[in-house]
């Protein structure tokens, strides 16, 4: 490309930022339409959850809502087994949360700290498994829970929950671990502290505030899944959140504002956790950023 | 679960700070030395360690849990799996625990042989392609665009993308199917009354390539946050200071990108489009909440039809056969993606 014109002059100042003005125009055009095709499936899932049903139940949709009210958050609360769903998605999510991360904090700590044969394989491993189609080791799965005594059971929607959870988060927190600086550990052994009482007396508390953020992904997995508690868990007060949202669409009909309510009511905790985290990512990303 | 994304090499991990030692300053994904992503580990505190032997056992203790858990909940149902195809699991194997009868290839003659089976493999890669294609091009545009575009304007895109990315599957395809409500749906009404279109009361669902038009749509929607908030990361890491040579030596605005952008970005891009790939390979929720739990045989894709023989047909084995030619089938992909995380020297 350099070629050309080498002796080119350089673009007089007067032209450049003109043109540059009216480019940035037309992206900020660009980034308005992206920013409404984005934002308008939110915008319509809390505008039908607040709408009046007549108005949801109308010919003539209007994009703004006329009045606003609750009635659709009560009926959705009013749904049997919305509380026992709570409880579901509850117990399951934080206990195999719990889970995930002390078996994956101790992992991380190994494949981020030592050298050791077969370490390449096992991250490899972590990589690899979070290829396959869930909906693979579905079949195989449910049959195995079955032989086990496991189908409509918490614990076998936890174990998998757990494990699924499990590969990411490690890889999430080796990359906090090796972020720390290796002379920390050494002089606590010098004073010392063993191998281990210097991993939780030292790089743990350093590890919080990624433990933090690898909890709120892994909660975040859990709380989603919808298929696998669908097919494992069959009585109605077992239910998870998302298996009993599922039952709003019935053979019959759905009641539109109920399940919009509903959906908020699922998506609030998860966009609030997702934000929290984003911001974290965000910030990360961009302090790669070359800054001279 | 799919929200869990597998690392993209050159974009740190929430809360990584960027390695210090020898790229120090310029770090440029990818194309940055191998030890990107942190230190390389020195024999672990060697001077210090008195007990040799209990040392080099401690690694593998660490790993154990997680190494077993692994292999129970992955690698041993994807092992049985292999096994079930050579079976034949039904349903009364299901309830009373006999030993399924060996059945040899006849699953795989039996799949292979059936015309279905092939018609449903076209439509997922048809599928997989044309949300790939759109995903990654739209996600590349907006990122490009997102450079350029006010600050506020890009604030608030930002916030829509996190908004719409954060979103479960389940509530951002329950939105979408009453979207498409064929009474009461926003998409008629807008058809309808402002683009002049007859659209009253039509059903979107009667014409599979209208109904997936819809899945498209919620899938491309819930995947372009990802990819566009990705490349726009890696876009901010182009050398400012190379595109405006670049320019000032007449390249214009497509040379740049092909000399100068196209490069620094190609290793996030190539892996942000392989997991597109593999992701919406294996589409499986949207049509399955969008068709109400029981998509017509029309709307199956493969993971659909593996789950449809296993469970609505109660052949346990058929549904295993099925996913083991669609884990063959992505395995190439697969292949690709760790061999690109490895020469970038993400595993390391």
């Amino acid at each position: 490309m350099s070629v050309t014109a080498p002796t080119r002059p350089g673009p007089t100042p007067a032209y450049r930022p003109d043109r540059k003005k009216k480019s940035r125009h037309v992206y900020n055009v660009v980034g308005l339409v992206a920013f409404v095709a984005m934002a308008f499936p939110v915008y319509w899932l809390v505008v039908s959850a607040l709408r009046p049903n007549q108005e949801i139940r109308s010919y003539d949709q209007k994009l703004w809502p006329d009045s606003v009210t609750l009635d659709n958050f009560q009926r959705a609360i009013a749904a049997p087994n919305f509380g026992t769903a709570i409880q579901s998605s509850l117990i399951i999510c934080v206990t195999a949360v719990a889970g995930a991360m002390l078996m994956a904090t101790i992992a991380a700590f190994a494949i981020g700290r030592f050298q050791f044969a077969g370490r390449k394989a096992f991250m490899i491993v972590l990589l690899v498994v979070q290829l396959l189609p869930p909906t693979a080791l579905l079949i195989p799965l449910y049959l195995q829970l079955n032989e086990l005594g496991g189908l409509n059971e918490y614990w076998g929607v936890i174990v998998v929950y757990l494990v699924s959870t499990l590969p990411f988060a490690t890889w999430m927190i080796r990359g906090f671990v090796v972020n720390i600086p290796k002379e920390l550990e050494e002089s606590a052994m010098v004073d010392g502290c063993s191998r281990m009482g210097a991993f939780w007396r030292v790089i743990f508390p350093l590890l919080a505030p990624g433990l933090a953020a690898a909890s709120i992904f892994a909660l975040i997995n859990a709380w989603n899944e919808y298929l696998l508690a669908y097919v494992v868990l069959q009585d109605n007060d077992k239910y998870t959140l998302n298996v009993w949202l599922m039952n709003f669409s019935t053979s019959r009909g759905t009641d539109y504002g109920a399940l919009m309510a509903a959906s908020t009511l699922i998506a609030i905790p998860v966009v609030v956790f997702f934000m929290l985290v984003q911001k974290k990512m965000a910030a990360g990303l961009t302090s790669g950023a070359v800054k001279g | 679960m799919k929200a869990a994304e597998p690392p993209v090499p050159g974009l740190r991990q929430p809360g990584e700070r960027p390695a210090p030692g020898p790229a120090d300053g310029v770090s440029v994904p990818g194309v940055a030395t191998p030890s990107s992503t942190g230190s390389t580990p020195s024999p672990a505190g060697a001077g210090i360690r008195g007990k040799r032997n209990a040392g080099a056992l401690l690694p593998y203790l660490l790993i154990a849990p997680a190494f077993v858990a692994i292999a129970a909940v992955f690698v041993w149902p994807l092992i049985k799996t292999v096994i079930m195809s050579f079976q034949d699991v039904g349903r009364r194997e299901l309830w009373t625990g006999d030993p399924a009868p060996w059945v040899g290839f006849e699953q795989f003659t039996n799949i292979l042989g059936d015309g279905e089976f092939w018609d449903v493999v076209w439509r997922t890669l048809l599928f997989m392609v044309a949300c790939v294609v759109a995903t990654m091009g739209i996600g590349l545009f907006l990122a490009q665009a997102m450079q350029r575009m006010t600050n506020w304007v890009r604030l608030a895109l930002t916030g829509a993308l996190v908004a719409a990315w954060s979103l479960p599957l389940l509530v951002a395809t329950s939105i979408f199917r009453w979207f498409a409500d064929s009474d009461y749906g926003v998409v008629n009404m807008v058809l309808t009354k402002y683009l002049g279109l007859d659209f009253r009361g039509h059903n979107w669902w009667l014409d599979p390539k209208q109904g997936f038009l819809m899945i498209g749509a919620v899938v491309v929607w819930g995947a372009i946050p990802f990819v566009a908030i990705t490349l726009y990361a890696a876009l901010t890491q182009v050398p400012k200071e190379l595109e405006e040579a670049a320019a000032l030596d007449g390249a214009g605005a497509a040379g740049v990108f092909r000399y100068v952008t196209w490069p620094v970005i190609k290793p996030v891009f190539q892996m942000v489009a392989t997991l597109s790939v593999i992701w919406d390979f294996n589409v499986f929720g949207q049509v399955f909440l969008m068709r109400g739990n029981k998509p017509e045989p029309e709307y199956n894709l493969l993971g659909l039809y593996s789950y449809e023989k296993a469970f609505e047909s109660n052949s346990f084995s058929q549904g295993a056969a099925i996913s083991l030619i669609t884990v063959l089938l992505l395995s190439g992909v697969a292949v690709y993606y760790l061999r690109q995380l490895l020469k970038i020297g993400e595993v390391e």
